[in-house]
């Protein structure tokens, strides 16, 4: 195995570039993931296949002649509603509960959702194709098409809209409350039941234009939601709960991380070389808490 | 000191009438012998479950990975001890290399045992820094390892890669009848080995740590045990019993594809825990009630909901998970504790009633 990637200035750079814009992406939805992780301690297996089925929403969008690009407009919409039912019917029963307990219950939305998605749109791999042409660096060594830009420009412009609204709108300032101190903010007259079913409609609203943004820059298959939850999973344990800057960093981290595995390893190894990452981090956390005699909380 | 030998006069009866029945079970409907013997395998990956996630509580996704890799281990076993491995995945279903009668069962017999050694020093391994991960982190390493090892099967060209491997078919003797009883008897041996175990493993000191950790690690660790050590043999037990159901169910199916059917996080590595939640935790019948019904909903699913089967299937978890969270057991033992050898004070009891 010869590291081409160590040899060629402009194939690292392609990977450098292309994990970035990527990792851009996977801190969007790991927002929404730590949003829910910290407003309302549930951990959401679904959060991949929302990303989908907001993918789809554009596809659609596409099959019908619109431009998918309209998709981060449209498809966060429904899916904030969407994320309103799921929390009327499934996710309220689990919000003061065992982990665990969250965790299976969305496993089994997870299972219902790709199965939905296989029906309505078949299991074959689609593309909503965005004819947005591609940037050409260095005598064309480096491509870089511009449904990527777009995609991390549009994450940038929603992850700062979020920002001001969490920190400016009676809802945001609810959210936080919430989120550091459930009953306190009760006893202060805020209606936690309708936070926490908003905290998850805007974390599906989220997924929706991650979604979208997938739909249009990469391959959408009903059943490749998980690595998009064990990603946003991952970034929000290295980051940590609300840490905005970290989950950006960390999140085009993992990005350039996989595009290096992905080069090195071969793309048959990629999905794996996320979850054996997943599985290092954790294990080097709890090592070195270890010597604290302390473990991950 | 309770003996394994020791049942009690009720015991006794349940497990002489499930016995019996488990044994003419196959005359009877000869036409289900296999799926009675996926049953069975279910049976023993939910009571291996268990002892993680009931007795423990450590709620492991992982134990598929032991499953995945007795299975690989097994058929790649039988099959290179008389043949080179790489060309018969190469070969695929054509089939140029023929197992003799003798070769094939001496080549299960020892897959067998390989499928059930060989995870077990794996849990060993990993288990140091795996099980010092505690609650959810837990739960989502072990399904990051689980899903991990299907897809780094899937890469590895000597066993098949992404296409799978077939297992080696059974030989001319006795014909398809034979093969069916063979398998199911011997699924249903590892039951009996399994339960026999685990049933006199629960009378030990074992159980009652396993508990405390549950509980309360900290304060376990604190009384002076060593909780890691413990912690590792319950993991290494686990991964021995449900190696060897991975080998047999490779070696039933026939065809192993490393995501479908070996390592299948998705489907077995949650249907053990499903099946222990709906038969209740932390008990030991539980999880053999849960995996009979569970089975027995699946299969109907499969016929009534063709094509629907996985939507009632993700309905079904979520009303287990958030309406049964105790289970069946938990259910009856709120109801009818006199069962479970509890002694209710009746004046007690009352006094909370009039209370509310």
């Amino acid at each position: 195995m010869d590291f081409l990637v160590f040899q060629t200035g402009t194939l690292t750079f392609q990977a450098l570039i292309d994990g970035v814009l990527l990792g851009i992406l996977f801190a969007l939805i790991a927002y929404g993931m730590a949003l829910q992780w910290g407003v309302m301690n549930i951990i959401n297996i679904a959060q991949g296949e929302l990303v989908i089925m907001g993918g789809y929403i554009a596809y659609f969008m596409y099959q019908i002649g619109i431009h998918p690009a309209f998709g981060i407009l449209v498809s966060p919409i429904i899916m904030y509603f969407v994320g309103i039912i799921l929390y009327k019917l499934v996710i309220t029963k689990v919000v003061d509960r065992d982990l665990f307990i969250s965790i299976l219950a969305t496993f089994g939305i997870s299972i219902l959702m790709q199965q939905l998605m296989n029906f309505v749109f078949g299991a074959d791999v689609v593309v909503a194709q965005s004819n947005f042409g591609t940037l050409l660096l260095f005598d064309k060594a480096v491509t870089i098409p511009y449904s990527k830009l777009f995609a991390a420009a549009v994450s940038i412009v929603f992850a700062i809209c979020l920002i001001i609204y969490m920190r400016r709108s009676k809802l945001g300032r609810a959210i936080r409350a919430t989120a550091q101190n459930a009953r306190a903010a009760k006893i202060l007259g805020v209606d936690t039941e309708k936070v926490y079913a908003s905290t998850f409609g805007i974390n599906a609203a989220l997924c929706g234009i991650a979604g979208a943004l997938v739909a249009i820059t990469f391959t959408l298959h009903p059943y490749v939601g998980l690595p998009y939850t064990v990603r946003s999973f991952m970034i929000v344990i290295v980051a940590g709960l609300g840490n905005l800057p970290g989950v950006v960093m960390s999140g085009m981290g993992l990005g350039v991380f996989e595009e290096f595995a992905d080069y090195i390893l071969g793309t048959e190894f990629r999905i794996a070389a996320v979850f054996s990452l997943l599985v290092f981090i954790l294990l080097y956390r709890r090592f070195k808490l270890a010597r604290k005699r302390e473990y991950l909380k | 000191m309770n003996t394994v030998l020791e049942f009690n006069k009720r015991e006794l009866t349940i497990c002489g009438a499930i016995l019996i029945l488990a044994l003419i079970a196959p005359f009877i409907f000869s036409a289900y012998k296999l799926q009675m013997a996926i049953m069975i395998v279910y049976i023993v990956a939910a009571i291996t479950w268990n002892i993680q996630g009931g007795e423990t509580g450590y709620n492991t996704f992982g134990n598929i990975m032991f499953f995945g890799l007795g299975m690989y281990l097994c058929s790649g076993i039988q099959i290179g001890m008389y043949f080179p491995l790489a060309e018969w995945t190469e070969g695929g279903g054509v089939k140029t290399f023929i197992h003799k009668p003798d070769q094939y069962f001496k080549g299960l017999f020892v897959g067998l045992l390989f499928a059930g050694v060989v995870p077990a020093i794996v849990a060993g391994l990993i288990g140091y820094g795996i099980l010092g991960l505690r609650g959810h982190y837990f739960a989502i390493c072990t399904l990051g390892i689980g899903i991990a090892s299907g897809e780094i099967a899937g890469g590895i060209e000597l066993i098949g890669a992404g296409q799978g491997m077939t297992s080696p078919p059974f030989p001319n003797v006795g014909g398809l009848e034979f093969r069916g009883q063979f398998l199911y008897f011997l699924c249903l041996a590892l039951l009996i080995l399994t339960f026999t175990f685990v049933r006199w493993l629960y009378t030990t000191r074992f159980r009652l740590v396993l508990n405390a950790i549950r509980d309360n690690e900290d304060k376990a660790e604190a009384m002076g045990i060593e909780t890691m050590r413990y912690k590792i043999t319950g993991w290494v037990i686990s991964a021995f019993f449900v190696g060897i159901a991975g080998g047999l169910v490779g070696t039933m199916v026939g065809y192993i594809e490393p995501v479908e059917v070996a390592f299948d996080g998705r489907e077995l590595g949650v249907f053990m825990v499903l099946m222990t939640i709906l038969g209740g935790k932390g008990t030991l019948w539980g999880p053999i009630i849960g995996a009979v019904l569970f089975t027995i909903f699946k299969e109907s699913f499969w016929t009534l909901f063709l094509g629907w089967q996985y939507v009632a299937l993700g309905v079904l978890i979520i009303v287990i998970v958030i309406y049964f969270p105790e289970g069946l057991m938990g259910y009856l033992r709120e109801r009818k504790p006199e069962w479970f050898g509890e002694v209710i004070d009746e004046k007690d009891r009352k006094a909370q009633i009039t209370l509310d």
